[in-house]
């Protein structure tokens, strides 16, 4: 059957894309629950200008397409820093990730009872203490079942740079099939690769949030 | 210990105190009492600056404490603050709860705050429970642990905010036992409640608000037996 042929002489290949997609998503993912975090604060924080300057990156980012994104990153650095196509491609979409993470951890701090934080500060903590300590390792443990779906996405969502000239899991099956013309098997068969990742990280995640759930989030 | 001059308080449109003067003295117990939305509450998170007043003065030990001027995190070191809702923190156990301000916040060996905690927690009548969960205890004991909490910032004086609002009718009697036994012990404290078996037997002082103002102020004995103001005969008349 032609699909086993293309998945076993392509499987070289993929292997090497595959740690590819997982190598860059995984690094654009880390980058952008940093930016997720940082921008949380300019959301809930009391400063306009913060709030302003969340929201302008929050619209554009959403509204406008990733591949839009990534192409704009790549070429507009280019111009300024020679960037390779894994940074770029990485960067690209931890900006793109970064802006719904920020949404997410909006959503769970402020979702923390009020009470948390007066308990808190009456007890003499400085507001980035109280945060620290209290708010944010209880918004984080609201924020994993979001934060997996987000992951997911960014995952699948990686395979867009292969349009910046990367040999990630698309780039591989774009090139392979050019090569022996196999369009449908070999298409089919990158899509295993990332069923694959997706499937092996729900279930790690669901672990997690097992674990985390024997000690109840509720006071 | 604490002072109060013409406090002014609004929510918005809402004036919710009205000049108020209030006086708390050292080893005093002062209760609070007036129906819902009579501003007591509010009055009493004015105190540790969880609401900021819009007017008036607050005087801590005699010196005044202007919000923007001060560090407030200090001031708050050493009023404790005992809520209607608990408020304990969910992912730490109790132990953790109590020990959690002295070490990050006062800085002391964590050792020595384990101590603390843990003679505080036999005296609130916790010391079995101090490696559970908030979730895994009742209303009455998850309300003592917040008292031990509180106490383990060492605090000059403490303010009860409801503590047994929230709680089944039979767990109220232990919170107020914890209470008693504390004022017992000369501590300072200041009690928003609607517990007036617990005013009329531990307060210095009992403090009537109606409507954003103080309406009257004295013993127990001549507010329960002998109140003057009508809105207090009539608050009296539908709470006892």
């Amino acid at each position: 059957m032609e699909l086993f042929e293309v998945f076993w002489e392509t499987k070289s290949f993929f292997v090497t894309a595959t740690w590819l997609t997982i190598r860059v998503t995984a690094t654009s993912l880390i980058i952008g629950v940093f930016i997720g975090l940082i921008f949380a604060f300019f959301k809930i924080s009391s400063s306009r200008l913060l709030n302003g300057i969340a929201n302008v990156y929050i619209t554009i980012i959403r509204g406008t397409p990733l591949i839009v994104q990534i192409f704009v990153l790549y070429y507009g650095i280019y111009k300024l820093v020679a960037l390779s196509g894994f940074w770029a491609g990485a960067l690209g979409l931890a900006i793109h990730n970064g802006a719904y993470i920020t949404e997410i951890f909006r959503g769970t701090i402020q979702s923390i009872d009020k009470g948390q934080m007066e308990a808190a500060r009456s007890l003499g903590m400085s507001y980035f203490l109280a945060m620290r300590r209290i708010i944010l390792p209880q918004a984080f443990k609201r924020a994993i079942p979001p934060l997996g779906n987000q992951f997911i996405i960014g995952l699948k969502d990686s395979s867009l740079v292969a349009y910046i000239g990367m040999n990630e899991i698309w780039g591989t099956a774009l090139s392979e099939a050019a090569a022996s013309l196999k369009m449908l098997s070999t298409y089919a068969v990158a899509g295993f690769y990332y069923l694959v990742i997706v499937m092996i990280f729900s279930y790690l995640v669901s672990r997690l949030e097992k674990r985390l759930d024997v000690e109840k989030s509720r006071g | 210990m604490i002072e109060v001059q013409k406090l002014n308080k609004y929510f918005g449109e809402l004036h919710v105190l009205k000049d108020v003067d209030f006086n708390v003295n050292e080893r005093e117990v002062v209760v609070l009492i007036g129906a819902s939305g009579s501003g007591k509450s509010t009055l009493l998170r004015c105190l540790n600056f969880l609401e900021m007043k819009d007017s008036g003065s607050i005087y801590i030990n005699g010196e005044l404490i202007e919000p923007d001027q001060v560090n407030l995190n200090k001031i708050r070191e050493n009023v404790g603050m005992v809520f209607q809702h608990f408020n304990l923190f969910p992912h730490m156990n109790v132990l953790e709860n109590v020990i959690e301000a002295p070490v990050h916040v006062k800085k002391i060996d964590k050792n020595e705050a384990i101590k603390q905690a843990k003679d505080l927690l036999q005296k609130v009548g916790l010391e079995d429970k101090a490696e559970a969960y908030p979730s895994h205890l009742s209303g009455g004991q998850k309300q003592r642990v917040a008292i031990a909490r509180a106490l383990a910032m060492k605090p000059d004086i403490m303010l009860f905010d409801e503590p047994t609002s929230a709680l089944d009718p039979e767990l109220v009697g232990e919170v107020l036992q914890a209470m008693k036994n504390l004022a017992r012990e000369g501590m300072t404290m200041v009690v928003v409640t609607h517990e007036m078996g617990f005013a009329r037997e531990m307060a210095d002082k009992v403090v009537v608000m109606d409507q954003g103002r103080i309406i009257e102020e004295g013993d127990p004995e001549h507010i329960f037996s002998n109140p003057q103001n009508p809105r207090t005969q009539q608050f009296l008349s539908q709470v006892l």
